[in-house]
Formats: C-alpha cells, structure tokens, sequence
C-alpha cells in the first residue's frame, strides 16, 4: 500500500524532471549554435547559482517571491481556481506592508514587523477575495477579474506611490520604511532576508491546511468536484472566497518580502512579473507546496546564474529565459512527454 | 453455420490486469451475438481489438474466412466493420446528415453537396427502417436519436458487422425497446451484430446467441433460447446469485418524510416538480417508479436541500427542512445515494477513504478541535466500511477514479447507509452496476429498511422498482400519478401510468377487457 503511494508520487515529478531535461537539451542547442559549448555553459549556471554558500544564498533569494507566488497559484488551482492575479495582489500586498512601515513610528521589531507582514497579507487577501465573491456570488469566472484587477492595482499603487504617499524624491516609490520593519538579511552583502523562512513556513502551513485540516478537506473538494462537494454539505460558495483569499494572502506576502526584504519602501512597478511567474512556478511544481518550492529554487537558479552566464561566455541571457519558457511549455505539454516516455519503453 | 466473423484465443495484457485472455468469439452471418460479463470482464477490451482500438498480444482474427490484422480503426471500416460506443462521437451544432457523410462528405464543387447529403441519409434510413429526420440538428435530438445517428453513420461507411458497446446504458426502457426493433430489423436486412451489455433481461429480449466474459476469460457460449436469468447471472458472477431480494412484509412506523405541494423549478423558471405531495414512514420503502425526466430528479434534490423548493413543504419528522442548507439536512437524519455518482456522489480523484467520509468530514472522530483532520480515524471508518460492503480492490488509499462502477457505487452505499439516517434516498441506486453487487445493494437497502429507515426509492427500472417497493408511486410531468400498494400494481398498469396514462383509463380499460398499449 505504502509502495503504491510512493509509485504515485514517483510519477508526479516525472513530467516537470521531463520537461526540466528537455529544455535544457534544446537550450544546449542554441549554445552549440552561438559557437560554444554547452556544457562549459551549464556548468557555469551551477556553480554560479550553487557553487558556493554566497551563490546559493542569491538564488535562494532570487527564489523567495517566486515561492510565494507559486504558493498562491498552487493553493488556489487546489480549490479550483486559476488565479491569475497574483500580481495585483502581490502590488496591493507590498503597499499596505510599505505604508505600515513607514507611517507607524516608534514601535519595538517585534511589533511593527509581524504588524508589516500582516498587513501586507490582508492587503492581498482583500484584492483575492473579490473576485472570489465575485464568482461565488455572481458566477463571473475568476480568470478575468484577476486578470482586470490586476490593472487595477497596478494603477491604484501607481497613483498612491507618485501622489499621496509620494517619498519626496524624484523618484516614483515612497518613503523608506522604518528599520523596525525591515526583514534582517541572512548573509550580506547577499541580500537573502529572513523572508525565505517565511516562505518555507507558508509551504509548510500550505501543505498542512490543504492536506491535514477538514477546511483543505473541504477547499480541495470544492476544486475536484464541486457538485460532490455540495452534496456532502460543503458551503461551495464560501470556500471559493476563502480559497481567492488564502491564495492573495500569499501573493501578497511575496510583495511584502520584496519590500520588507530588498527594496525597503515601495517602488511603482518593482515587481517585474513575479505575480506571472508564479503561474509557471505553480505549474511546474505540479500544484503541491513542496513542488512549488523546488521549481522556486530551479528558477531563481536560473536567473542567478544566466547573469554570470552572459558574463564568462558568449551565450546571451536571454537563452535562460528560452528554457525557462520551454520548461513551461514541456509541462503544460505534459501529455506529449508521457507519450515519448511510453514510446520508449515500447509499450 | 458459416461465420462472418471469427476471434481465437485473443489475449490482452494491461498493466496489473489481464483482460483478455485467450478468448475466443465468432458471429454468424445476420445473428445478434451478445457479449455479457460484469464491469471489468474485458467484453469492451475484446471489442475495441476487433475495431482496432487496441492490439492483442496474442491471437488471431478472421473476418469472412480470411485472416485479417486490424492494427487500426480505419482498416476494420474497409472490412465493413461499425462500431457504436457508449459515447457518441458526434458533432452537437451540425446536422444529422452532416454527421452521417462527416469524413466522406460529398462535394460539389469546393462546396459540401447538402442535398445529395440529405438524400442519401434517406435513402439508407428508409432501408433499414431508422426514421430520423436528416435535416435535424444533434444537440435537438434526444439520446436515443443520436444513437440511431450513430448506427446510421457505421451503416453508411457500409458495416455488415455492427457492434455496440453498452448502448442501452444511456437509454430510456422506451428507447430501449425501439433499439431492439431497430436491431431486429438489421438483422433482417443481413447485418450481423455484436451487442455488448451486462443487462440480463435485454440479452434474452434480442440476441442469437449469448458469449460470457468473467475476468477476462470466456466462461461460455450459449443459444439463447437454451438458456435463463438464473442461469446467465451465475455464469457471470461465478456462483449462485439471488435475482428477487428476500424480504418480509414492511412494518411500516411512524412518518418520517413529508412532502406538502411541492413545487421545484429549474434554472429557466420551468416548474420541473408540480405540486407533489408524499408520505414516506419508517420501515417501508416508497418506490418512485417513471420515465426519467418527470421531476424525480428535482424532486429529490430539493429533499436533500440540493435546489430550492419554490413552493410547498418538506418535513423530517417533526420538523420542516424547506430549503435548509444541506448539511443541516443531513445533520437532521438524512442520507442519499445520489443518482449520477460521478457528479454528486463522489469526488473521483479522492481516495476511497476520503470518499467514505465525504458529509461528515466535519465531525467526530474524523477531526478534532473541529479542525485537525484525524487520518487514524479517516482509515479506520474505511477499512471498515470496505470490509463491510466488500469494496474492491480493498485499498482505502486508491483513488475512486480507479475503481469499476459497481465498487464506486458500494464506496457511496457503504457511506450512507452506514450512518444508518432516518430518511434515506436511493436514486437508481443500482445503474452501471454488477449483477452481484445489484444484488448486495438490494439486500442492503431492505437491511436499512427494517432497521426502521424511511426509504425513498427512484428507479428507472421496473424490476428494481417492483423488488425493493412496498409502496410504489408513479410520477409522470412533474406529478405523482398515483401511490398505489405494491402488491396491487402489475407491470402493464405501471407501464401505463409512466406515459402519462390515468389511473381511471386504465382501469376502464382493464374492465372492458382491451388495456390498450401504446
């Protein structure tokens, strides 16, 4: 029985190792195509995204927001719902934590800091659940009111940055945040924060709400079959909204260790697609919080060392976001992939 | 007899089953050959190897006396084989002679011929006596018409051996029998047919002859006039299966469900339920025989508080659930075994044991601290369950996805039952169901019954109707016809009700010696 388990879960990571691999043959490719040699390239990219303690603390840095974001998706897709505002959310997020670090003055770390983080969750959870009221309510699919919101959110901290939390600078981003609310970096001059453990917490409590909790019983119902869940008496309409908040709760804690972490005040448009990323994130690691976590770390990896990359050889980064976009393609081709694989056994 | 068809000793491995193994099948020019076994018995493995879906491992396949590899579905349509499966494969937003010529479309010009097209489906529906009209569109058509739209286009690509997967299990007993004439009359017409089912009662209704499968091997063939019920159900199960349940005469107690003119609309405002009253007491079930699409559906659904009751009263009891949430219902002594499992009953990608606590995730000893998910718990309720209603294969951890329809069934029986609810509701509790697990359910559902239940029973199929009932009531467009007590009702009078006949014509009817069959 135990052995069964382990078979299931066994094949689950066969499609995103799958598509890890093949992206990275193609990648190799266009390398051997620019006239270098793939594997002098690749070695490159690990060693300068594990090689050493400092390498490893900026992908783990690099990786954190997308963990997060990854999280919001995955918890979301889990109740069945596709959250594709993770970006607003995570926007909204970041600014309700800034505004709580910089405006509250005076108040001990450990006080204003979970107070910053708290904020910077609710923030997000506040933009997660209107379209998930929405939808319980009205029936309006979640996909395009994230999707609006989104902008909305986008223009909402826009104006907030630039006007009435303007910092005073020439610069569109606010003023700094208090010390006191800033998340203490792990390992300088690297810029990892303490942020990563609240990242690993989430994908713990992710993990433990979804799978050991009657109300992840009851969200994950909801997401396989939500005529069954109705029938075993699940308030279908409430868990949509619960599930559209956790999952914006999460988004919008990756804005928050953005701020909190490595910009320490908010700047318009910091987030460069985090929110985005987290869908592929999500998606590679197959929905499950630990899954989530590995493809993190596999993206950050790639995005530390794609710099280092461009550096030493002729290989232009951009090539790392070919792969990252074919290792995108390759799992939502997940179907392809097992055909190849049974092709090859012969079966 | 010169045969148009000939398998040997074909066999099929698929991981972890063997579903085929060294079967042998033949059909004879213009006979209808049912393949019959339970859920799982290969009989659809053996089918799709013949049309090319699959290819055996082993084994050899003659089509009119010449050996033939069928390694795909388009080389069987050159032998002339058709194959109609459970699910139709039909294009809804076109028309029914588009469907029919689809992939062999007549042209005129760079444009599609329409009018040959139309004609030609004529032609071919008159021959073989299929009136439809090929002008109609597919999703206008009911399902028994899209199934004759089905075996027109296996026809039209000129099958002379038709083989139909399970087609009565989407079909209504009225479309049932204009299946079976329709068969017949191909028959007539030379088709030879391969009829595949694990409906005892059609198989001697219409076929030749009668093959078994049971695990995937041939446990025999046999004419059909040579054979029985009785005889047929224990080839398949393997041992000596009871077709009428046993049971006592009902002592029926007090009322535990009533029903005060009820009125249920759907989505569009239509009134599906029109003013039902009923009355269902401890210790005695109240069959709700009908043609499907009466109200029974909705009738139901708003009890279990699944839609809302726009007019009327429902009482458990004492009390009145009109429209409470339904985990209240439940809560107040309620349990279903909902009609279609795959969309209300279970979540198939749960595992057994989470289905078995699906409506009482929420309680003891399921969680503590009405949060903490106890897993000891979750697996103890389902090895016991399991074990109890004999689940198979006996592992709680195995998504229901994997398990055949009969055992998913038992995982949704197991639940309700087990909860041991004053008022229970069985809709078709047995459809897509095994002969013997047909035959445990039944035995359960009387089990429940005399441990003082109130069982609401809804059921398309008159004999599960007139086995389980002690009181039976017709519904007929969104009305009870009639409750009448079981043992008054034959099967003709019920009949006759189900299509909207009334009590008093029959009965006028019955005196002056004529009850007319429509």
């Amino acid at each position: 029985m135990q052995n069964r388990i382990r078979a299931v879960r066994w094949q689950e990571m066969v499609t995103p190792l799958a598509a890890v691999i093949l992206a990275l043959a193609i990648g190799a490719g266009f390398i051997l195509f620019v006239g270098e040699n793939p594997l002098t390239a690749y070695k490159i990219l690990f060693v300068e995204s594990f090689g050493n303690l400092r390498n490893l603390a900026t992908t783990l840095q690099r990786a954190t927001p997308l963990m997060f974001t990854g999280l919001a998706v995955a918890f979301g897709y889990r109740a069945g719902l596709f959250n594709i505002g993770a970006e607003g959310q995570l926007y909204i997020g970041a600014f309700a934590a800034a505004w709580v670090g910089f405006t509250l003055t005076g108040a001990p770390r450990f006080i204003h800091l979970p107070l910053a983080i708290i904020a910077g969750m609710l923030g997000g959870a506040l933009w997660g659940s209107i379209p998930g009221y929405l939808k319980a309510k009205l029936g309006v699919h979640e996909v395009i009111n994230t999707i609006m919101l989104n902008f909305i959110a986008l223009y909402l901290t826009d104006w907030l940055a630039t006007g009435p939390f303007h910092g005073g600078s020439w610069v569109p981003e606010t003023a700094r945040i208090k010390p006191a609310a800033a998340l203490t970096r792990l390992y300088p001059p690297t810029r990892l924060t303490t942020g990563v453990f609240l990242a690993l917490l989430a994908a713990f409590v992710v993990y433990l709400v979804l799978w050991k909790t009657r109300q992840g019983y009851e969200l994950r119902a909801v997401g396989l079959n939500p005529d069954a869940a109705e029938y075993g008496g699940i308030n279908v309409a409430r868990n949509t909204v619960l599930a559209m908040a956790i999952s914006g709760a999460l988004a919008g804690l990756a804005g928050t260790e953005q701020i909190l972490g490595l910009h320490n005040r908010f700047i318009v448009r910091f987030s460069s697609d985090l929110g985005f990323m987290g869908i592929a994130v999500a998606l590679l690691g197959k929905n499950h919080p630990f899954g989530v976590i590995l493809a993190a770390v596999l993206f950050g990896a790639l995005q530390t060392g794609s710099a280092a990359m461009d550096r030493l050889t002729s290989v232009p980064r951009e090539l790392i976001t070919i792969i990252q976009a074919l290792i995108i393609f390759f799992v939502a081709a997940e179907y392809l992939i097992r055909r190849i694989l049974r092709m090859k056994e012969g079966a | 007899m010169d045969k148009v068809l000939e398998m040997r000793a074909i066999t099929k491995q698929f991981p972890r089953v063997l579903a085929n193994d060294r079967v042998d099948f033949d059909l004879n020019y213009g006979e209808i050959h049912a393949l019959v076994g339970e859920n799982g018995s290969g009989k659809s493995t053996l089918m799709n190897i013949l049309y090319g879906l699959y290819q055996s491992d082993s084994g050899e396949i003659f089509v009119r006396g010449k050996k033939v590899d069928i390694h795909e579905p388009r080389v069987a349509i050159d032998l002339r084989i058709g194959m109609v499966f459970q699910h139709f494969m039909l294009v809804e937003p076109l028309t029914v002679a588009e469907n029919i010529v689809l992939g062999s479309e007549l042209r005129k010009g760079p444009f599609l011929d329409t009018k040959r097209a139309i004609q030609e489906v004529e032609d071919l529906s008159n021959r073989y006596g299929l009136r439809i009209d090929p002008r109609a569109r597919i999703d206008d058509l009911s399902v028994g018409l899209q199934q004759r739209v089905e075996i027109l286009k296996a026809l039209y690509r000129g099958a002379e051996i038709l083989i139909l997967d399970e087609p009565t299990a989407v079909l209504t007993p009225q479309e049932v029998e204009d299946l079976f004439k329709v068969l017949l009359s191909l028959k007539e017409q030379g088709t030879s047919i391969v009829f595949i089912t694990h409906k005892i009662k059609e198989v001697l209704a219409v076929s030749d002859r009668v093959s078994v499968l049971r695990r995937g091997r041939k446990i025999g063939t046999k004419a059909t006039a040579e054979t029985n019920e009785q005889d047929l159900a224990e080839m398949m199960v393997g041992r000596v299966v009871l077709l009428n349940v046993e049971k006592e005469p009902a002592k029926p107690g007090a009322e535990v469900l009533r029903i005060e003119n009820l009125t249920v609309k759907d989505q569009f405002g239509q009134e599906k339920v029109r003013g039902v009253d009923l009355s269902v007491r401890s210790g005695e079930v109240l069959g709700i025989a009908g043609v499907e699409g009466n109200g029974q559906s909705e009738l139901v659904e708003a009890i279990a508080g699944l839609q809302k009751a726009a007019g009327g009263k429902i009482f458990l009891g004492e009390q009145e659930i009109t429209n409470w949430s339904p985990l209240r219902i439940r809560e107040a002594g309620f349990g279903m075994v909902p009609e279609d499992r795959h969309r209300r009953g279970l979540v198939l990608d749960y595992s057994v044991a989470d289905n078995l606590i699906l409506g009482l995730h929420g309680k003891k000893p399921f969680v503590h601290y009405g949060m903490w998910r106890d897993d000891k718990a979750v697996y103890a309720n389902a090895e016991e369950i399991i074990e109890q209603y004999d689940i198979r294969p006996p592992v709680a951890t195995q998504p229901a996805r994997s398990l055949s329809g009969g055992n998913q069934q038992k995982i949704v029986v197991g639940r309700e039952f087990t909860q041991n609810p004053r008022l229970l509701i069985c809709a078709q509790p047995t459809r897509g169901v095994d002969v013997g697990a047909i035959e445990f359910i039944h035995q359960q559902v009387i089990a429940q019954r005399d441990q003082g239940a109130a069982v609401l029973l809804v059921s398309a199929e008159l004999d599960e109707i007139f086995s389980l009932s002690d009181r039976i009531a017709v519904m007929y467009n969104g009305q009870i016809v009639s409750v009448m007590p079981a043992a008054e009702v034959t099967e003709h009078k019920l009949g006759f009700l189900m299509l909207g006949g009334r009590l008093e014509d029959y009965e006028a009817h019955e005196v002056s010696g004529n009850a007319k069959q429509d």
